[in-house]
């Protein structure tokens, strides 16, 4: 995060060495007076609380908690807005589960079976995207069944589609708008830039004061982590529209109406197709971290099995989400691609009555609508994953703990020990000064507010761990970032090789990350990290690959035509050129890390994450979890604010 | 087509009177003001933040004229034929079409006017990508509300127009340059409009193409006749194809004539050292290049017409043993000899 740069403007060059050296020393500076005072000052004012211990804020969120649930069905405000809300996408969800997930209408399956799903899922492929997706799709939801997993997958697919659909039916309108409306822009940009930097775990406790523990809660939360994708594409899509054509269209006379319907819309089509794709990969990421408020499905499957430390379990069913995850993004992905092909009338039709008829079958005939439990994979999944996991844990023990050990040692316990150890006081004011020597004023200003209000919420010392592993995984990912970046921004043949497993592991929902490392280090709060580390590598790596790439090929051929080594090449002018990427593949990693890390708390990572998943088990840890949230977000938005500002400060060439 | 003149007793299609066009804050003050007005590009700037694109022009365009508007990038061309159909919002001025004025419409008769008098082909072709040739062909009748089948018909004899027979299935991204700019004239001619407006229609082609297409839009207006405002920064262009020619700088008309009369009587410096490196026999006329006659003139050599290309007269000039003289209508104007016609084709450097 130490900002190096030189700008490419050679006129400000010298000057900006001495400023970039400076403000490296006054960091180190400030970490020096830090560590000395932490030696006399240790364990003071740590405002350490015990796992069961509750400030006086904690007991007001949970008084808080208790009135609204004894106003619940009088308070006006309830009764008339929040409750019509959970009432409506209540009966929504329970619709959509009805037909494909839950014994509904006085029978005891739902009404399409197994057969008639797959065979609608095919045909939809096909109708919208073309005939290898579709075998894929049909492919993968067989395996879903065979893997034992059919009615969680199910609702999983029910509470998505449901999230989807209201997502799409608000975001479109709305990114339209946006599309064509500089004000609107302005004024909802900010808020979907909010929304994006928040990890999605901590809509959930607010949520579920308004609407309730379940699948309401469950929904709306994965409609807001959902929706900003699509408004902003559709959005985006729209402005891009290309300017000649948009003339064009108006100088033959078109209406609004037209323009928007002839012209804008089908020209935006295929970003706001991307957009949907975003939007239902969110929400599938969304429904599966939304079980710990108690939505069905998949999710639920993993986190019963992580808390139980069942990896064969939580693998089947990671798998289950994998296998979800690929058929989605890869159906949708092809929708976009398709171009100008159409499927042939014919075959669409055939495949239209065969689709019927598959349903009518899995309507009627049992063995069309339950999936067979003869033919199953999963119980063997579970076994040979479960093994797997026992022999690793006991076999490479030695190899895996020295790992684990080693950076535990070494990196994760001296950071926590000085961030959670030293005077609370001591810790904000180095992390305010720091904020002014490599961000701004306004940004050390909201690391003063964010701070301040950390310590309300009673939850210092777990945030200063929480802050410590985030700090730890980020420095891993860019590290990862800027080497798999630079090899793939140099390298064509490295960036068609690698990039389409990036775009894979990004579509893959948090959760399912854990389920490896549990396995191989066992809960700890080192797995969390290389969760984590995993987790957000994909953004970093991209993000510094583009910004290498983005780099003037004139600049890089001048540089290797005056003798320039390859390393001399990248160190001298590529990494100094996109330090704008690099601050800005931080920024991206850090949030990503973040919520990562919080996800955490469920296999050991302890602190904030523990805390808001405890909440949600445990009534009288409530309000913890409700503080813990909040505190999550303060340190995002603490963390988003000051690498922004650190960006802004080297685009403008470090100069201030 | 050269030296068409306009003909007084026509009614013009098109008249512009003070036609200002300002982008920047409080843009309305800057043609009111005098003082304002005559500042230079970089002092209206630093004064008040605003950019006059399209400063106090006048032109009248004749029906079933090629007019060509031509001048550097940045000089406002652009701008100035956008403000006629009000594709940009002119600042102040009057934009008579057909007696009516403009930019005093209200929105649907403005609309009107841009689905059945104007169209207009541009540099980047603006086509719609997701539509293939024949659709794109078909929108300006789409919006207008004709039926498929008619716009379809009438979308094929145009394609066929254009030459592009054949094509009328295949989608913009799978043509050339060429090509999909003929797509683009094909759309501006199937609503069978008034005005053709070109914007740079030929700048983003190749050489080769470009003066392809010059010679379609030549044969496209000798089939239909209508009327044409072109906007060009290529002066060889337009002398090909402009009956007459503005010449703009900074937003500013610095000159407007035939091509002979730039080349051969430039208004100052600026349009000058433009024509500079035109080839002088393809553009003059005997008209600019002869003489009066001396007494000495023998006066029974062969007869030619004014406005004959210095270089068609140049192998009769030079074959007769006698200057040749230039008549009209039975009346001799002047004489041209051996020596006016070299001193034209060596690069004598001024008239």
């Amino acid at each position: 995060m130490a900002a190096t740069s030189s700008s490419p403007v050679s006129r400000t060059l010298p000057r900006v060495h001495i400023v970039v050296r400076d403000r490296g020393r006054i960091v180190l500076g400030i970490l020096a007076v830090w560590l000395l005072l932490w030696v006399f000052l240790r364990g003071m004012h740590t405002l350490a609380l015990g796992g069961a211990q509750l400030t006086s804020v904690h007991h007001w969120f949970n008084n808080l908690n208790d009135v609204i649930g004894a106003n619940r069905n009088s308070n006006p405000v309830f009764l008339y807005f929040f409750n019509y809300i959970r009432l409506f996408v209540d009966e929504f969800v329970i619709f959509v589960q009805s037909v494909i997930a839950q014994p509904s209408f006085g029978r005891p399956l739902p009404l399409i079976g197994w057969l008639g799903v797959v065979a609608l899922v095919g045909f939809v492929s096909y109708a919208v995207a073309n005939i290898r997706v579709a075998v894929l799709a049909t492919a993968g939801f067989f395996v879903l069944g065979l893997q034992g997993l059919w009615r969680e997958s199910m609702d999983t697919l029910a509470l998505t589609l449901a999230a989807v659909i209201i997502s799409l039916v608000i975001g479109i309108p709305l990114g339209i708008w946006a599309g064509l409306s500089d004000r609107f822009a302005r004024l909802i940009t900010p808020v979907l830039d909010f929304m994006q930097i928040m990890p999605s775990f901590v809509y959930l406790a607010p949520l579920t004061l308004f609407f309730l523990i379940g699948p309401a809660s469950a929904t709306i939360a994965t409609l807001i982590y959902a929706a900003p994708p699509v408004i902003r594409l559709t959005a985006h899509g729209i402005r891009s529209a290309p300017h000649d054509t948009v003339e064009a269209g108006e100088s033959l006379g078109s209406t609004r109406t037209q323009m928007l319907t002839k012209v804008l819309l089908p020209a935006a089509k295929r970003t706001i197709v991307l957009g949907v794709n975003q939007t239902i990969m969110a929400a599938l990421a969304m429904v599966t971290i939304a079980a710990l408020i108690d939505a069905p499905g998949l999710g639920k499957t993993v986190i019963k099995a992580l808390q139980t430390l069942d990896v064969g379990t939580a693998f089947n069913a990671g798998l289950a989400i994998v296998v979800m995850a690929i058929v989605l993004d890869r159906v949708t992905t092809a929708a976009a691609d398709r171009g100008r092909r159409r499927p042939n009338r014919i075959v669409l039709l055939a495949g239209a009555a065969a689709t019927v008829f598959a349903i009518w079958l899995s309507y009627t005939y049992l063995w069309a609508a339950e999936f067979d439990a003869r033919l199953d994979i999963g119980s063997t999944i579970v076994l040979w994953a479960g093994e797997a996991t026992d022999w690793v844990q006991s076999t490479l023990a030695p190899v895996t703990n020295g790992i684990k050990d080693a950076f535990t040692w070494v990196l994760i316990d001296p950071l926590q020990a000085l961030l959670a150890d030293s005077p609370w006081w001591l810790v904000a004011v180095a992390i305010v000064a720091i904020s002014v020597v490599i961000g701004s004023v306004r940004a050390a200003i909201v690391s003063a507010v964010c701070l301040g209000l950390l310590v309300a919420t009673g939850l210092w010392s777990d945030g200063m761990t929480t802050l410590a592993s985030t700090l730890v995984a980020t420095v891993f990912t860019m590290v990862i970032g800027v080497v798999v970046g630079v090899w793939m921004g140099r390298s064509q043949r490295a960036d068609r090789v690698i990039r389409p497993v990036l775009d894979a592991a990004q579509t893959m929902p948090a959760f399912v990350y854990l389920v490896p490392f549990l396995a191989l280090f066992a809960a700890s709060r080192f797995t969390a990290i290389a969760a984590a580390v995993v987790y957000a590598a994909p953004v970093a790596v991209k993000i510094v690959a583009d910004g290498i790439r983005g780099v003037s090929a004139t600049t890089v051929e001048a540089a290797v035509a005056s003798g320039s080594s390859t390393w001399q090449t990248i160190t001298k002018v590529q990494l100094p050129m996109s330090v704008r990427a690099l601050t800005l593949a931080t920024n991206q990693g850090l949030i990503y890390v973040l919520s990562m890390v919080v996800v955490g708390g469920l296999v050991g990572a302890g602190a904030l994450g523990y805390d808001v998943v405890a909440g949600f088990s445990q009534g009288q840890l409530y309000g913890k979890g409700l503080a813990a949230g909040i505190a999550i977000v303060l340190l995002g938005v603490m963390l988003d604010r000051l690498t922004q500002a650190a960006a802004n400060r080297t685009q403008r060439g470090g100069s201030r | 087509m050269h030296g068409t003149q306009v003909h007084d007793t026509q009614q013009p299609v098109i008249s512009v009177r003070n036609l200002w066009k300002v982008f920047g804050p409080k843009a309305a003050r800057v043609p009111g003001s005098a003082e304002l007005g005559a500042l230079s590009r970089r002092e209206l700037m630093d004064r008040t933040g605003c950019t006059a694109a399209v400063r106090d022009i006048d032109f009248d365009v004749a029906p079933g004229e090629v007019f060509v508007v031509m001048g550097l990038s940045g000089s406002g061309k652009s701008t100035l034929v956008r403000c006629l159909t009000r594709l940009v919002e002119p600042t102040a001025g009057e934009v008579i079409f057909e007696g009516e004025d403009i930019l005093a419409c209200d929105p649907k008769r403005l609309r009107d006017l841009r689905r059945h008098k104007f169209a207009m082909v541009f540099q980047h072709f603006g086509l719609l990508p997701h539509r293939c040739v024949v659709d794109n062909v078909a929108y300006g009748l789409e919006i207008r509300g004709v039926a498929k089948a008619e716009r379809t018909k009438r979308a094929k004899e145009v394609i066929e127009l254009v030459g592009l027979g054949g094509y009328e299935m295949s989608y913009p991204d799978q043509l050339s340059g060429g090509m999909q700019q003929r797509v683009g004239l094909a759309r501006a001619l199937a609503v069978d409009p008034d005005v053709l407006l070109f914007d740079e229609p030929f700048s983003a082609l190749d050489p080769l193409i470009r003066r392809d297409m010059q010679s379609e839009v030549i044969r496209l207006h000798r089939e239909v006749g209508k009327t044409m405002v072109f906007i060009t920064h290529d002066l060889s262009e337009a002398l090909k194809l402009g009956d007459r020619i503005l010449i703009m700088r900074d937003g500013a008309l610095v000159q407007i004539g035939t091509g002979d009369e730039l080349v051969a009587a430039p208004a100052d410096d600026y349009v000058r050292d433009f024509v500079r490196d035109v080839p002088r026999s393809h553009v003059l006329t005997l008209k600019w290049i002869m003489r009066p006659p001396r007494d000495d003139d023998p006066l029974d050599g062969p007869e030619l017409g004014p406005d004959v290309v210095v270089r068609e007269a140049t192998r009769s000039v030079l074959a007769a043993e006698k200057p040749v003289k230039v008549v009209r209508d039975g009346e001799l104007l002047g004489i041209v000899g051996d020596e006016e016609i070299l001193s034209v084709i060596a690069g004598g450097s001024d008239s």
